[in-house]
């Protein structure tokens, strides 16, 4: 780096300004940078701040609020947050979105995890694999609940007639049934997310040192052991992440329940995120959902933190 | 896609990746990959159909619907090829319905959304990677926290922040939803910080502006970075269902999703088939998307874990 050259340009950033100049200069350069830092963030961050930031702050402000269509709002304190103890749909969103994330969470990184584990061999046909994995992730969730909706019709649905073709004389009602609607849903969705968690492991399989299963095969540890000490400890900091995105993503499933069941039958699936969509946009009730929207919002960011800390606890 | 902060999730494959393959040098397909015997192969072969059947027979049966008659599709027990392809399902679609005009407002939006989001996210990275200014930090920190804040809990005050301005109900509020999202910035971040500092340095030292090494350094050597973003945007925009869900009332103005899904609510006696070909005619262009541009992004990440 040519010290002599910085002040020649003018523009020096702080790692080009090994000589120091004069403090007023450094200053003013300092300043100058900033302008310039500044305005290479701005055209973004008026975008992200008014249509991200502001919007949160406002959400809190809301849910205090009896905020309605008529744009008329008075404070209300905690009296929607009361309210919101009370009311069973709210319940039955708060835990269907739980039961949702039980299934859904465990179920898609077992599965995204094996995916990734076989992909990881030598096999041929692999690389078309990996293509075919990941094209329901990039589907839109009409076409995979139009499509999954019909696959799971009780009567003439394929899956069904699959199921009584091995020998299952009862198949499930899947989205007509109070008690399979909601595995249904889970289904289509590891069936959508698969793909994607499979390529973060997948990378982060491909980190772990070949040495280390050499080493481990010479000191007589068999397959399940080699997965168990040497896979899983090199995979944590891609399993945090993917445990991270899979529960937010889990907390706020809305589209595809949206789109397939509308929340039925009768309360089966009705998640948190929906409930905010009909408090808001179908009741008009805008105070009474952004009490909602902070319970989900909360829920979001509290997990995060917990699993931030816990990977950082469980790292040293 | 649904919003913002999914669009968020999607885009951290590529930056996950590049991230992952840079910390160490990453033997390719290496790791775990033992020799195994023929039992082992063969159960993996095996696997691997079975998953391969899993993930490709609902496309397949789709692809296969849409060339049926409309009785043929519910016909027990189920007919999985039919006995002659009726294409005329490509044709009567267009006509029964306003694909045409979908096709054209979702393309308008999906363009448009991209443009802004590779320009104004690549230009604001520039300003997170390589410059230095006090509140930066802090300010990163709030654009990478937003992934965990998910759209639907704040989509209530944007709504009513954009009915105010009076853009909703025009695909302003569609292109503005989109366009901003943190996430674009996030994965350029990622690829500058990957580029050598010396570059720059040098061009600083030919007498470039910050926004020349922007323009003539930076934006020439992300293209990789930049082609996987546009790619993930256009996809997202494409598919989204919520925002025009949300923002779009006039029919005039729906995209590809909301028309096919008014077509199945709508009709209690919908051609199921044709229904089939409108949704086989919406996946076509994100498939052929993907796989022309998967080479692309896979060169991006596999170089880019080679250089760390």
């Amino acid at each position: 780096m040519t010290t002599t050259a910085a002040p020649e340009t003018g523009i020096a950033t702080p790692a080009a300004s090994a000589a120091p100049p004069p403090r007023r200069r450094r200053s003013a350069l300092r300043r100058r940078n900033a302008l310039i830092g500044w305005s290479f963030i701005l055209p973004n961050f008026l975008g992200f701040g008014f249509l991200t930031l502001v919007p949160v702050l406002i959400l809190f402000y809301m849910a205090f609020t009896n905020w309605n269509v008529f744009g008329k709002a008075d404070w209300v304190g905690i009296a929607n947050f009361q309210r919101l103890l009370g009311d069973g749909s709210f319940h039955t969103a708060f835990w269907n979105t739980l039961y949702y994330s039980a299934l859904h969470i465990p179920l898609t990184i077992a599965v995204s995890l094996g995916l990734a584990l076989l992909l990881n061999q030598k096999l041929r046909g692999v690389a078309f694999f990996r293509t075919a994995a990941f094209f329901p992730y990039i589907t839109s969730i009409v076409a995979i609940a139009v499509v999954w909706n019909l696959l799971f019709s009780p009567d003439y649905g394929p899956i069904n007639e699959v199921l009584r073709a091995i020998g299952i004389e009862n198949p499930p009602g899947w989205l007509t049934s109070q008690e399979w609607a909601m595995p249904a849903v889970v289904i289509v969705s590891t069936w959508r997310d698969m793909g994607y968690y499979m390529i973060l492991l997948l990378a982060g399989l491909q980190t772990v040192p070949r040495e280390l299963y050499e080493a481990a095969r010479v000191d007589g540890a068999n397959a399940w052991q080699r997965f168990v000490n040497v896979t899983l400890p090199c995979l944590r900091p891609t399993m945090f992440f993917v445990t991270v995105m899979l529960t937010i993503n889990s907390f706020k499933v809305f589209d595809l329940i949206l789109v397939m069941t509308d929340g039925g039958p009768g309360q089966a699936t009705l998640v948190l995120s929906q409930f905010i969509y009909r408090k808001g946009f179908e009741e008009s009730q805008f105070g009474y959902a952004s009490s909602a929207a902070v319970v989900l919002f909360l829920l979001c960011i509290v997990v995060t933190i917990i699993q931030f800390f816990w990977n950082k606890r469980r790292s040293v | 896609m649904s919003n913002l902060t999914e669009a968020m999730v999607t885009i951290e494959r590529p930056g996950g990746l590049r991230k992952l393959g840079s910390s160490a040098p990453r033997p390719r397909r290496a790791a775990g990959a033992s020799k195994l015997r023929p039992a082992g192969r063969i159960l993996m072969y095996v696997l691997l159909a079975i998953a391969a059947i899993g993930l490709l027979a609902p496309f397949f049966w789709m692809v296969m619907s849409s060339l049926k008659t409309a009785n043929e599709v519910f016909s027990v027990p189920i007919v999985w090829i039919p006995e002659t392809f009726v294409w005329q399902n490509y044709v009567d679609i267009w006509t029964e319905s306003n694909m045409l005009t979908w096709i054209r407002n979702t393309l308008f939006l999906a363009v448009s959304v991209t443009f802004l989001q590779v320009l104004t996210g690549s230009f604001a990275a520039y300003g997170f990677a390589r410059m230095r200014f006090p509140g930066r930090d802090v300010l990163f920190l709030v654009y990478v926290g937003t992934i965990a804040v998910p759209w639907q809990s704040y989509m209530i005050p944007q709504f009513i922040l954009l009915s105010d301005l009076k853009v909703s109900n025009t695909f302003w509020s569609i292109i503005l939803l989109q366009a901003f999202g943190a996430f674009g910035v996030f994965l350029m971040k990622q690829y500058y910080e990957t580029i050598p500092e010396e570059l720059s340095e040098a061009a600083r030292l030919d007498g470039l502006s910050e926004y020349g090494i922007w323009r003539r350094i930076m934006l020439p050597l992300s293209i990789p970075a930049i082609a996987s973003l546009s790619l993930l945007t256009f996809v997202n925009t494409w598919n989204d269902y919520l925002g025009p869900l949300i923002y779009l009332r006039d029919p005039d103005l729906w995209t590809i999703q909301l028309g096919l899904k008014s077509f199945v609510s709508n009709l209690y006696d919908t051609n199921y088939a044709l229904l089939f070909a409108g949704l086989t005619i919406s996946v076509i262009p994100i498939a052929i998307i993907f796989l022309l541009g998967q080479k692309y992004f896979v060169e991006g990440i596999a170089t880019s874990g080679m250089k760390g």
